[in-house]
């Protein structure tokens, strides 16, 4: 799939228009988020950098829908989910996203096995398909053969594939990985940056990273710097291929 | 989904067992209580019913005294006497029998053995009278009624305590200074509800009993079998107008003499105890519903726990009635897991207590269904709140828990 080409011609998947998000009322109103714009095609892989506070982690609420801007619109694979219910939302997250957490967030005293089938669970899949597909995704992460594994039993490296597993598992239109690295020393660090560069060429999926360490952001083919609420840069990252070569 | 969630719920009960059972244990104690108060009071019902049956069936007790108001002792009221038994049978119409009892404590002797028991003076009609039948041997003669002949016909209690296994017919029983033949057995009624054993009892025809133990013609009772169909009102108000002229009573006295309907006071009593088991049966609800309120506390400090979870499933995906459900299952599985236990522990307790009590042990699968529900029940309504609450939790704020 060649992206670059395809891109020009195909709708954005993701498009957010003059979104604000304004956390409190009155005189205690915080303004997290100032008129963001930003559209992201499908397959793209996109780092967004900035200071804390900057409100990255404000945008990234929104654009895995786990939260809803106080105004602006965001279209989402062409429909418009700024006002979508809870449950709605819920849905979306369920049908078209995967999350990658800093923290990992598997269940704890669960098999890697289970906690990858949690979101098949959801899509009310049978028992049977589920052991099927989440040992595929557990497979495609390395990790064959430590599907009875709890998480205790698992380096922190080997959780956040896990997790990676249990973002894939659904073929999610997007990813979203908030820090993946945050919580790994370096090695393990690249390892996970690896993997999710080889879905992203591979499967195609699109990757949407909040990372502030400039050199995981090196794996991204697109970084957006956020200052204050506003997308500062939003620039094509140019030394893409040899970081990707460094540690490929 | 919802035999996932079944499983999901019972994985979580077995990975907090000791703290699942102790947040239950006010489920188990108030259900086992509530079955048992019920068990017990419908065996102590049965029981008392089945004790008034055994007196006999439309039976009329016609003492003399007052039994209750101000002066209810007999003191200063007249004996009855055989007389009066007569103008009983031959005044007032649909009776079956009319009996007289004179009763005395005794101790009997048969060769080294002795046995400590109750003489009732009575003749022939007594047996029709309490519904007696006889086991072996024969009832008095009346030949041996008007002799005051020192015959008598002995329970089966009498006749285990002195005879052993052997047949008493014929043989003789020493009562103080005198000594009776055993002409008959009495079938055996069994143990009454109220812990006396009927079965412990000799009859001796009236004047016997009159001559040579009371040295009186008093009669203490008079046992008034009724016709089937005989209305209880009207028979009553029968002998109470023929006992008053007898006894010549002026118009604003009182009533000398009493006359109780079984039927009446078996009425009274399950009344009484069914009452009775209603109250413990409500205390004992009671503690149902602190049992719920630990439920709830044990469940909202798990939701506060599992805030994380609950975080990764939302964002996951999961519906908020899909994680009221999982919450609300794992709280009903929990108070229902406490209605069996407790049910189990009920019916420990019935067999046990109902032994020790001398009730009859009667499972009854309502109460238990009831129980059971009433437990499930508790969870719905206690693990609502919890359930709702982890479920209307911010998947962001959720997932930054620590």
């Amino acid at each position: 799939m060649n992206q670059s080409n395809l891109s020009a011609a195909a709708a954005p998947i993701i498009t957010l228009s003059a979104i604000t998000k304004t956390y409190g009322q009155g005189q205690a109103a915080f303004q997290a988020l100032g008129g963001v714009d930003l559209s992201v095609q499908q397959g793209e892989f996109v780092a967004i950098m900035g200071p804390s506070g900057s409100g990255k982690s404000t945008a990234m609420n929104i654009l895995g829908c786990l939260d809803t801007p106080t105004s602006g619109a965001y279209i989402f694979d062409g429909q418009h989910v700024e006002n979508l219910s809870r449950d709605q939302r819920a849905l979306l997250r369920r049908d078209y996203l995967g999350f990658v957490f800093q923290g990992f967030n598997l269940l704890a005293r669960t098999s890697a096995l289970e906690n990858i089938e949690l979101p098949l669970l959801y899509r009310g899949e049978s028992a049977e398909a589920r052991h099927r597909t989440a040992k595929a995704a557990l497979a495609s992460v390395g990790l064959n053969g430590w599907e009875h594994h709890t998480s205790s039993e698992l380096s922190g490296g080997q959780q956040q594939r896990v997790a990676i597993a249990r973002a894939i598992v659904t073929n999610p239109k997007v990813l979203l990985a908030d820090e993946p690295t945050g919580n790994l020393d370096s090695k393990r660090g690249h390892e996970i940056m690896d993997l999710l560069v080889g879905m992203n060429r591979d499967q195609g999926i699109t990757i949407l990273m909040v990372t502030h360490e400039p050199d995981i952001a090196a794996y991204a083919k697109r970084i957006v710097h956020f200052v204050d609420g506003h997308v500062e840069s939003d620039t094509a990252n140019s030394k893409h291929d040899s970081a990707k070569d460094e540690h490929g | 989904m919802g035999w996932t969630t079944l499983l999901l719920a019972l994985r979580e009960i077995r990975r907090n067992l000791m703290r699942s059972f102790l947040t239950v244990l006010g489920i188990v104690i108030g259900v086992a209580a509530v079955v048992t108060m019920v068990t017990l009071g419908n065996g102590a019902t049965q029981s008392v019913s089945d004790q008034i049956s055994s007196l006999g069936s439309n039976l009329l007790m016609v003492r003399p005294g007052q039994r209750m108001g101000p002066g209810s002792s007999s003191s200063g009221a007249p004996a009855f006497g055989m007389d009066d038994v007569e103008a009983i049978k031959s005044q007032i119409g649909s009776l079956n029998a009319v009996a007289p009892s004179v009763s005395r404590s005794v101790v009997l002797v048969v060769g080294t053995r002795n046995w400590m028991s109750s003489i009732t003076g009575t003749d022939s009609e007594y047996f029709a009278a309490g519904n007696w039948t006889l086991a072996e041997g024969r009832a008095f003669y009346v030949s041996e009624e008007r002799a005051g002949k020192a015959v008598c016909v002995i329970g089966a209690t009498v006749q285990k305590e002195l005879f052993g296994e052997r047949s008493p017919v014929g043989e003789e029983m020493r009562i103080k200074n005198f000594s009776c033949e055993v002409i008959g057995v009495l079938a055996a009624k069994g143990q009454s509800g109220m812990g006396r054993d009927q079965d412990d009892t000799v009859l001796m025809p009236l004047r016997a009993v009159q001559r040579r133990l009371t040295g009186k013609q008093d009669v203490n009772m008079i046992l008034v079998s009724m016709a089937d169909g005989a209305s209880s009102e009207d028979v009553i108000a029968d002998i109470k107008a023929l006992m008053r002229e007898r006894r010549k009573l002026a118009d604003n006295e009182d009533d000398n003499f009493d006359v109780m309907d079984t039927k009446e006071i078996a009425k009274t009593l399950s009344g009484a105890i069914g009452t009775m088991t209603a109250l413990l049966g409500a205390v004992a609800a009671v503690s149902l519903l602190v049992g719920g309120i630990g439920i709830m506390n044990i469940m909202l400090v798990s939701v506060t726990e599992r805030t994380r979870e609950i975080g990764i499933r939302l964002a996951i995906g999961a519906l908020e009635k899909e994680v009221l459900m999982q919450f609300l299952t794992e709280a009903v599985v929990l108070s229902a897991f406490g209605g069996l236990i407790g049910i189990l522990l009920a019916a420990l307790a019935c067999y046990g207590l109902s032994s020790l009590l001398g009730l009859p042990f009667l499972f009854d699968p309502a109460i238990n269904l009831l129980a059971f529900g009433f437990s499930a029940a508790i969870g719905v309504i206690f693990g609502y709140v919890p359930a709702r609450r982890a479920a209307r939790l911010d998947p962001i704020e959720a997932l930054r828990h620590e």
